[in-house]
C-alpha cells in the first residue's frame, strides 16, 4: 500500500466516521431518553398488567360501600397475655393461625416471645407482623413483591418474589419466613386459586409473613389470632373509624391506646408500626411474672401430610 | 543500534506470543482438574435447583451465607483490575504496562463470577425477568444490578481496547502456527487495526476517556454492595462508612489477586524478563499502603460503635471479638492487615516470595471479613430468641470450589487466546526509552500529536508514522 493510496482510504474513513459519527449522536440521544424513562417502565408495565384491581378501589375493600378507607390496627394487651400458661397449651393465637392459614412448620406468623423484664421474671409477647407504615421490607424489595395496599397492610405476592431474602435482612422483627424447601400443603390450599391475602397455595423458595388477615375484617371478622385467644388480649380494628374489638368489649382506638401507656417495638426505628402494646406481664389474668417458660407451639394440620418436609428457623 | 531494539522487540514477541502456540502437558492436567471441580460445582447446583434451599445451610435467621460472601469478594477482586490499571495509567506510573492485562482480565473474570452468586443464592431463579418487569429502582437490589452490569460492560470495553493492536499483532505473527478458528478470531476481533496513526490516535483517545470513566462506576460499584447490607436496620450493619470501607477492602483483596495471578501466570508462561520481582514489590507496596488503610477503617467502624454499646453492639463484639467468630475476627484483624502489612514494611521480608505470601494472607483475611460481616451480622438476634448457627453444607462448599474453578478456568483459557501481557504497551515503552537516549533535549518533534499520546511523555512522544503494532 502505498502512501498515496493510504492517505485517499483514511479520508474515506474519515467520511465514513462524520456519517457515523452523526448517526452515533441520534442513537446516543434514543439511548438516554430510553434510559431516562426506563426506570418508570416497570410501574407502566405493572399499571397495564394489573389492569383495574380491587386494592386501588377504596369502596371494594371496605366492605361497606361508603368511600372510607379502612387503616387497620392491631393492640396486643400484655396485662391480659399469659402465654396461655392457665390453660397449659401451646400459645393459641399462633395455633389459629397456623391452623387458619395453613403456615407449615416452624412459620409462627405470630410468635410469642418469653421477653425477661428488669429484675427478674418475664413478660410475653405475641408478635405479629407489625405492619409498617414506613415498612424497611416493602422500601428494599426489588421487584416490588412486598407492597403495602392502601389499607396499609403490608403484604408479600409470592408469584412475583423472586428469594433474594433481601426482605428478610430489612425486617429488624424478624417477622419473615422463607419456604426453604417446598412447603407442605392441604389439599384445600393446593385446590384454591392462590391470592396475597392468604398467601396459599404457597410456592418453594418465597418469603411469608403475617398479612394481618384483611379478608376476615373485611367480613366483619376478627383475625384467626385474635378470635382464639382465650383472655382476648388481641384488639383488632380500624384507626380512621378510632373503634377496636377483642370480640368481647368494643374500645375508642385513640382512647384505649392514650389511656393505657400503649408502645410500639422498636419505635426509635421510625419504622411506624400498626400494632401497638400496653405492657403487661399477664397481671390480669393471674399469671405471676416468675413463672416462665410455655408449651413450645404445633402444627397439627401438617400431620395429615405425609412425608412433610420441614426445617428449624 | 536499531538490530538490537528490533532483537528485544523481536523476543518480546516471540515469549508472549509462545503460549498461544505452544500448549504444554501441564497446562492440559490444570485445565482438566479445574473443568472437573467446576463440573462437581455444577452438580451441586443441579442439586440445589431440584430441591430448594434446604440443601443450604442458610435459614430465616443467618438467610444469607457463602453465596453471598463470595459475591462480594469476587466483586471485591474485580476492583483489582480496574483500579490498579486505570489509576496508574491516569498517574502514568511506567512500571504498570505489563500488570495492565492481566489486572483488566482478572476484572472482567472476576465479575462475571461474582454476578453469578447472588443468582445462585435466590429462591426463584426462573424470575429473574421480574427484576426487569417489575424493577424498583428504590431497592438496593436495583442498584446492584444496575451498577454491575454498567461495571461489567465498561470493563469489557477497558479490557478490549488496549487489546485490539494486540490481536492485531496475533493475526500477522501467527500465521499456520495458530489453528484455523484461532486465525478467524484475530481476523475478526482485531477489527482491521493496521497501526496507522489514526488508529492510533482513536486508540489513545478511546483509552484515556474510558479509563477515566471507569474509575467512578467501580468505586459506585463496590459502594452499593455495601448499602446491600447498610440499608437495612440491623445494628451490625448500621454504619456510614460501610460504603468506603467497602471500596478499600475490595481494591485491597484485588491487589492480592493480582499478585497471586500474575505469579501464576509468570511461572506458567516464563515471563520473568518482562514481569519482574520489582512489580511484585510494587503491588506489594500498594497492598501494604491498603493495610494501613484499612486498619484506619477498622479502628474508624468498631471504636465509634464500641464506645457507645448502644443496643445489640456489646453482643456483637462480644461474639466477634471473644466468642463464637473470635478465631476468624483475629484471623483477619492480624492475619489479614497486620502481618501482611509487617512483611511488606521490612526490607528482609518485602521480597517476591515475601509478597507472595503477603497477598496470600491478605485473600484469606478478606474472605474472613466478608464471612465476620455477612454470618455474624446475621446473627444478632433481633427479637429474644437463641442466637442460630451456620453451618454451610457440602452443596455450598461445592459451588464455592467451582466458583474459584471457573475463576481460574476462564483465566486458563484466555491466556491461550491472547497476550498475557500488553505488547505493543510494552514495544512502545521500549521505544520511548529509545527516544529518550537518541532524541536531542528538544528534539524537533511534531507537537500537534502530542496532547493526544497519553501514554508519552511530553517531549519523547513517537514519531508518526513510527508503528507499534508489531509491523515490520
Amino acid at each position: 500500500m502505498d502512501s498515496k493510496e493510504q492517505k485517499q482510504s483514511s479520508k474515506e474513513n474519515y467520511r465514513k466516521w462524520q456519517v457515523s459519527r452523526r448517526r452515533l449522536l441520534q442513537f446516543m440521544g434514543a439511548a438516554g431518553a430510553t434510559a431516562a424513562i426506563a426506570p418508570f417502565l416497570p410501574s407502566v408495565f405493572a399499571k397495564v398488567s394489573a389492569g383495574p384491581s380491587a386494592d386501588t378501589d377504596p369502596s371494594a375493600t371496605n366492605g361497606t360501600g361508603t368511600a372510607r378507607l379502612r387503616k387497620w390496627a392491631m393492640v396486643i394487651d400484655l396485662r391480659r397475655c399469659d402465654g396461655c400458661q392457665g390453660i397449659d397449651l401451646p400459645p393459641q393465637c399462633t395455633e389459629a393461625c397456623v391452623e387458619g392459614h395453613y403456615a407449615p412448620e416452624p412459620m409462627q406468623f405470630i410468635q410469642v416471645y418469653e421477653h425477661e423484664l428488669h429484675g427478674e421474671g418475664t413478660q410475653f409477647i405475641p408478635t405479629p407482623c407489625m405492619q409498617c407504615q414506613n415498612a424497611p421490607c416493602v422500601n428494599v424489595c426489588p421487584v416490588g413483591a412486598t407492597f403495602a395496599t392502601p389499607e396499609g397492610v403490608i403484604l408479600v405476592d409470592q408469584q412475583r418474589c423472586i428469594g433474594c431474602r433481601m426482605c428478610m435482612a430489612a425486617c429488624p422483627y424478624d417477622r419473615r419466613f422463607f419456604t426453604w424447601s417446598k412447603p407442605p400443603q392441604p389439599a384445600e390450599a393446593l385446590f384454591s386459586e392462590y391470592d396475597p391475602e392468604h398467601q396459599f397455595p404457597l410456592p418453594r423458595g418465597v418469603t411469608v409473613k403475617c398479612n394481618f388477615c384483611p379478608h376476615l375484617a373485611r367480613s366483619g371478622k376478627l383475625p384467626y389470632c385474635a378470635q382464639a385467644c382465650p383472655s382476648s388480649a388481641i384488639y383488632y380494628g380500624d384507626l380512621e373509624e378510632d373503634i377496636a374489638t377483642n370480640g368481647a368489649e368494643v374500645v375508642k382506638l385513640s382512647h384505649f391506646l392514650a389511656e393505657n401507656q400503649s408502645y410500639q417495638l422498636k419505635a426509635d426505628l421510625g419504622t411506624k408500626p400498626r400494632v401497638y402494646y400496653i405492657p403487661g406481664h399477664g397481671e390480669a389474668v393471674g399469671r405471676s411474672p416468675y413463672r416462665t417458660g410455655r408449651k413450645p407451639s404445633r402444627w397439627p394440620w401438617q400431620e395429615k401430610i405425609e412425608g412433610a418436609q420441614t426445617w428449624t428457623r | 543500534m536499531d538490530k538490537v531494539k528490533n532483537d528485544r522487540r523481536e523476543e518480546l514477541e516471540r515469549t508472549v506470543l509462545r503460549p498461544l502456540t505452544r500448549t504444554g502437558k501441564g497446562y492440559y492436567l490444570v485445565v482438566g482438574f479445574l473443568v472437573l471441580v467446576v463440573l462437581w460445582g455444577l452438580y451441586a447446583y443441579s442439586t440445589q435447583f431440584r430441591n430448594g434451599l434446604i440443601v443450604t445451610g442458610m435459614r430465616d435467621r443467618i438467610l444469607w451465607g457463602f453465596y453471598i460472601i463470595l459475591f462480594v469478594f469476587f466483586i471485591g477482586i474485580s476492583h483489582a483490575g480496574t483500579l490498579i490499571s486505570a489509576i496508574l495509567r491516569v498517574v502514568k506510573a511506567q512500571w504498570r504496562t505489563p500488570v495492565t492485562r492481566m489486572a483488566e482480565f482478572i476484572t472482567v473474570v472476576a465479575l462475571s463470577v461474582g454476578g453469578l452468586m447472588p443468582i445462585i443464592d435466590l429462591g426463584r431463579p426462573d424470575r429473574i425477568p421480574n427484576l426487569v418487569l417489575f424493577g424498583r429502582w428504590q431497592s438496593p437490589i436495583l442498584w446492584d444490578v444496575l451498577s454491575i452490569t454498567t461495571y461489567l460492560t465498561g470493563s469489557i470495553i477497558y479490557l478490549y481496547l488496549p487489546l485490539i493492536p494486540d490481536l492485531a499483532l496475533c493475526r500477522d505473527r501467527l500465521g499456520k502456527e495458530a489453528s484455523a478458528w484461532k486465525r478467524g478470531f484475530y481476523r475478526i476481533a482485531s477489527i482491521g487495526w493496521q497501526g496507522t496513526q489514526r488508529q492510533k490516535r482513536y486508540l489513545s483517545i478511546a483509552m484515556a476517556s474510558m479509563m477515566v470513566l471507569i474509575i467512578p462506576v467501580a468505586v459506585s460499584v463496590h459502594t452499593v454492595v455495601s448499602w446491600i447490607f447498610a440499608m437495612t436496620l440491623r445494628e451490625a450493619w448500621n454504619s456510614t462508612v460501610f460504603g468506603a470501607y467497602f471500596v478499600a477492602g475490595a481494591i485491597f483483596s484485588g491487589i492480592a489477586a493480582i499478585i497471586i495471578i500474575m505469579a501464576i501466570l509468570r511461572r506458567a508462561f516464563h515471563l520473568e524478563r518482562y514481569i519482574t520481582n520489582q512489580h511484585f514489590i510494587n503491588l506489594g507496596y500498594m497492598m501494604g499502603g491498603f493495610t494501613l488503610i484499612m486498619m484506619y477503617f477498622n479502628v474508624s467502624e468498631y471504636v465509634v460503635t464500641g464506645y457507645k454499646m448502644a443496643g445489640e453492639t456489646s453482643f456483637h463484639f462480644l461474639q466477634l471479638m471473644a466468642r463464637e467468630y473470635a478465631p476468624f475476627f483475629w484471623m483477619y484483624t492480624i492475619g489479614g492487615m497486620v502481618v501482611p502489612g509487617l512483611i511488606i514494611l521490612f526490607p528482609r521480608t518485602r521480597t517476591f516470595k515475601g509478597v507472595l505470601i503477603a497477598a496470600g494472607f491478605v485473600l484469606v483475611g478478606m474472605w474472613l471479613e466478608r464471612f465476620i460481616i455477612v454470618v455474624a451480622g446475621l446473627r444478632v438476634p433481633l427479637m429474644p430468641y437463641e442466637p442460630s448457627w451456620y453451618l454451610p453444607t457440602w452443596v455450598e462448599w461445592s459451588i464455592m470450589a467451582g466458583a474459584f474453578a471457573m475463576f481460574g478456568l476462564v483465566i486458563a483459557i484466555f491466556s491461550k487466546l491472547v497476550p498475557v501481557i500488553s505488547v505493543w504497551e510494552v514495544a512502545e515503552q521500549y521505544e520511548e526509552a529509545e527516544a529518550l537516549e537518541t532524541a536531542p533535549p528538544h528534539g524537533g518533534r511534531q507537537p500537534a500529536t502530542q496532547p493526544l499520546h497519553v501514554e508519552g511523555a511530553s517531549g519523547t512522544a513517537p514519531a508518526p508514522g513510527d508503528t507499534a503494532g508489531g509491523m515490520p
